[in-house]
């Protein structure tokens, strides 16, 4: 039996590297893909803490969490390849037309 | 107190007429507005008399409950009617006098491109008196007071575009708003101690309460902001000052704010509120000597106008005066009867001094009239008429009404009745001085056409120039009938007749009514007598000064000097007042607070808070720099500010 913190300290790490990737990367893809890695960072304790406290509700969740992710996904490419059309880019820093 | 459902449609119908006209007349046909100016106030009088037929049987107060409107607590204010015999003599004043004037000013204003609005506003007027004198609350009878207050600015600056009608309205409004503040605090101390504005509630709760004979108490205080409402409102002093600029309105409005309406309202509430003035002796002394000081003074300002309205204005004040120191003398009775007289005799005046007016094409200087009996005999027959009746010369109405205060006067303090002699006195002559010169010597006018050109060329014309006309018979016939009604309309006070009709109404206190009775009637016959001879004497006196030695009056003036001076200029009270309170008021609200509060505290703090807030912002915005990635650090940064929170200092308890 794995203890539950192995997993809490996997999750930590995969949110944290979730962040590090959406701070610093500049194409849009990447940023994509980090949220996507902070999302399941978050599903992992969800999951390892239902299991723990033998409770339901944290997978519940966590199906919810992927199906939202999943049309999150869908409309995010869809934007992504919009911004692309209008903007040939994918670097977000001259994806900045509202600026002041 | 029996209930009658038709009650509230008295004062709905001039209201209905007053919209219709307000809202629909600037499209409608001259006729149309005509005819709905003149069937709602008829209607309503209809209603009034129909309901006076059946009332005089039954003497217990009419009421309905029409709807409700305030319930606070204990205390509520319904928008409920009353009648008893005092808003019955009211009710039949304001209606048929008011009608009566309202068929005049389809004459008078027939050319007035604002007929339709003209009319609008009287019908306003009628609505907002109406509830003033059926209201059976003191918060409706305000909401009345204020409305004709609104009615009245209203109508005497009708004609706006002229300065001078303009601020003669806007003083007729603020002069009575002092009045009514002191109305206002007097409601509210009803309030506090009695917990009710009902009439019969509160009248009920102060009955037990004996007379307040030494000191000012409660009853006294309250008496007397009424006292100063009153004042407001029925222009005594030292508020009177209103009135005479009043005359910048149409004289139809003169008619109807000084005969039938609004000046009245202040009598009828200190007689309507007669149970509290009777425990108030303090308050009864200063509202008499009030009335008498301003019938004298106002009698006296009178005698040098050279303004046809003018001296009618001053005349309206002065009788307005009468009736205070009736009220103040605990004859409630005699004061609405001479109210009810006043108001026949000083609406035909009005009217007839309009005809006048209208004869002479505008000219209201009666010093440029003159010799008009010819011209316009039947103006002059109605004319001299009210005269007589004013100057209370037997049998004609004022006779019987002024005759019953003074004599009411008398057996209070004998200086009341001396006063108001001189007054009488003083009243007959500068009403037959009007009279003469209007009437008699010869035409001094400016006659523009010659004398060839056809009557008929001008015909109704309203200001025609010209030969004076007669006016056209719209306008004589209400003349005719208030002149019958100034002729006939003091018999009823006969064998103290009115009295004893109003006697429900004033009979539960313990006034100074009835003490006469024990008196002589040879005194009261000597007192009609010297009283008559006193009004004959005045009559005389104008006679020899103005027919028959006209060059008198300059040379009596002359060696008056500056008397005459100040007596011509209403001895400077409205400059007095301008010096003592506007000036200062205006210099006041101009230093301190315009440019010092308005302006410094005011638009300075909110022109920084602005000033500030965009600063603060100009700092800021610098944070949205429209980079994303910039977006996310300040997230994930407070992300972490929150986490290091919950970690290090816990999370709640």
């Amino acid at each position: 039996m794995v203890p539950l913190s192995y997993y809490l300290v996997l999750s930590g790490i995969l949110f944290a590297c979730g962040v590090t990737g959406f701070l610093i990367k500049r194409n849009i893809i990447t940023i994509f893909m980090s949220i996507e890695l902070m999302l399941n960072g978050v599903n992992l304790s969800f999951v390892a803490f239902a299991a723990h406290w033998h409770a339901l509700a944290g997978q519940v969740f966590v199906f919810f969490v992927m199906v939202v992710a999943a049309a999150e996904a869908a409309v995010g490419l869809a934007i992504i390849i919009a911004v692309y059309r209008n903007r040939e880019t994918l670097n977000v820093d001259r994806v900045n037309l509202l600026k002041l | 107190m029996t209930q009658n459902p038709y009650l509230w449609l008295i004062p709905a119908l001039p209201l209905a007429g007053a919209a219709i006209n307000g809202f629909l007349g600037r499209r409608s046909s001259k006729n149309a507005v005509t005819t709905i100016a003149l069937v709602f106030p008829g209607l309503a009088f209809a209603l009034a008399l129909w309901i006076a037929a059946q009332f005089s049987s039954s003497a217990a107060p009419y009421g309905f409950n029409l709807a409700h409107w305030i319930r606070a607590g204990s205390f509520t204010a319904d928008f409920a009617f009353y009648l008893d015999q005092l808003s019955l003599v009211m009710l039949l004043v304001v209606t048929g006098v008011g009608f009566l004037i309202h068929v005049y000013s389809v004459g008078y204003m027939w050319d007035d491109p604002g007929y339709y609005r003209f009319f609008s506003y009287l019908n306003l007027f009628m609505f907002f008196m109406l509830t003033l004198v059926l209201a059976n609350n003191y918060l409706l009878m305000f909401i009345g007071w204020e409305g004709v207050g609104l009615a009245s600015y209203l109508l005497i600056g009708f004609w706006f575009t002229k300065d001078s009608a303009a601020s003669a309205g806007k003083k007729a409004f603020i002069v009575n708003r002092i009045g009514d503040f002191g109305f206002l605090i007097g409601l509210f101390l009803i309030i506090q101690h009695f917990h009710s504005l009902n009439f019969t509630e509160v009248f009920d709760k102060i009955r037990p309460i004996a007379p307040e004979t030494t000191g000012a108490g409660l009853l006294t205080t309250i008496g007397i902001l009424l006292m100063v409402g009153a004042c407001g409102k029925s222009a005594q002093i030292p508020l009177y000052v209103w009135l005479p600029d009043a005359m910048e309105g149409p004289t139809p409005v003169s008619a109807l704010i000084h005969a039938a309406t609004m000046v009245t309202a202040g009598v009828y509430m200190v007689a309507r509120s007669h149970v509290i003035f009777e425990r108030a002796p303090i308050a009864l002394t200063v509202v008499a000597i009030i009335g008498t000081l301003t019938a004298f003074f106002a009698a006296t300002i009178g005698i040098a106008q050279t303004d046809i309205k003018r001296v009618l204005a001053y005349s309206t004040v002065s009788q307005l005066g009468y009736m205070f120191m009736a009220c103040g003398v605990g004859a409630f009775s005699a004061g609405i009867f001479h109210l009810m007289t006043h108001a026949f005799f000083k609406g035909l005046l009005f009217l007839a001094a309009g005809s006048v007016i209208h004869a002479v094409g505008g000219e209201q200087d009666m010093r440029k009239m003159g010799g008009l009996a010819t011209y316009i005999p039947w103006t002059a027959l109605t004319m001299g008429i009210a005269t007589l009746a004013i100057a209370g010369i037997w049998p004609f109405a004022g006779f019987w009404s002024k005759d019953e205060i003074l004599w009411k006067a008398y057996q209070t303090n004998w200086v009341y009745w001396l006063i108001g002699l001189v007054t009488a006195f003083i009243t007959s002559f500068y009403m037959f001085r009007l009279f003469f010169m209007t009437f008699l010597g010869d035409y001094r006018g400016i006659q523009v056409d010659k004398h060839g050109q056809s009557h008929a060329a001008h015909g109704h014309d309203a200001h025609g120039h010209g030969e004076p006309h007669e006016s056209p018979m719209v306008m004589l016939v209400p003349l005719m009938i208030l002149a019958v009604l100034s002729l006939v309309g003091g018999l009823v006070g006969i064998n103290d007749g009115f009295d004893h009709f109003l006697a429900p109404v004033f009979s539960s206190g313990a006034a100074a009514e009835g003490a006469g009775e024990t008196a002589s009637h040879g005194l009261e016959m000597l007192f009609m007598v010297v009283s008559v001879l006193v009004a004959v004497f005045g009559a005389g006196l104008a006679w020899v000064l103005y027919v028959s030695r006209p060059y008198l009056p300059q040379k009596i003036a002359d060696s008056l000097g500056g008397f005459y001076e100040a007596v011509l200029n209403k001895y400077y009270v409205d400059e007095l007042y301008a010096k003592l309170f506007v000036k200062p008021l205006v210099d006041g609200s101009t230093r301190i607070l315009w440019q010092g509060v308005d302006r410094k505290v005011i638009d300075d703090s909110i022109n920084d808070a602005a000033d500030g807030a965009r600063h603060v912002s100009d700092e800021v915005r610098h944070m949205q720099s429209g980079n994303l990635r910039s977006y996310a650090g300040w997230i994930a940064a407070g992300a972490a500010v929150v986490v290091a929170y919950m970690i290090w200092l816990g999370v709640g308890r």
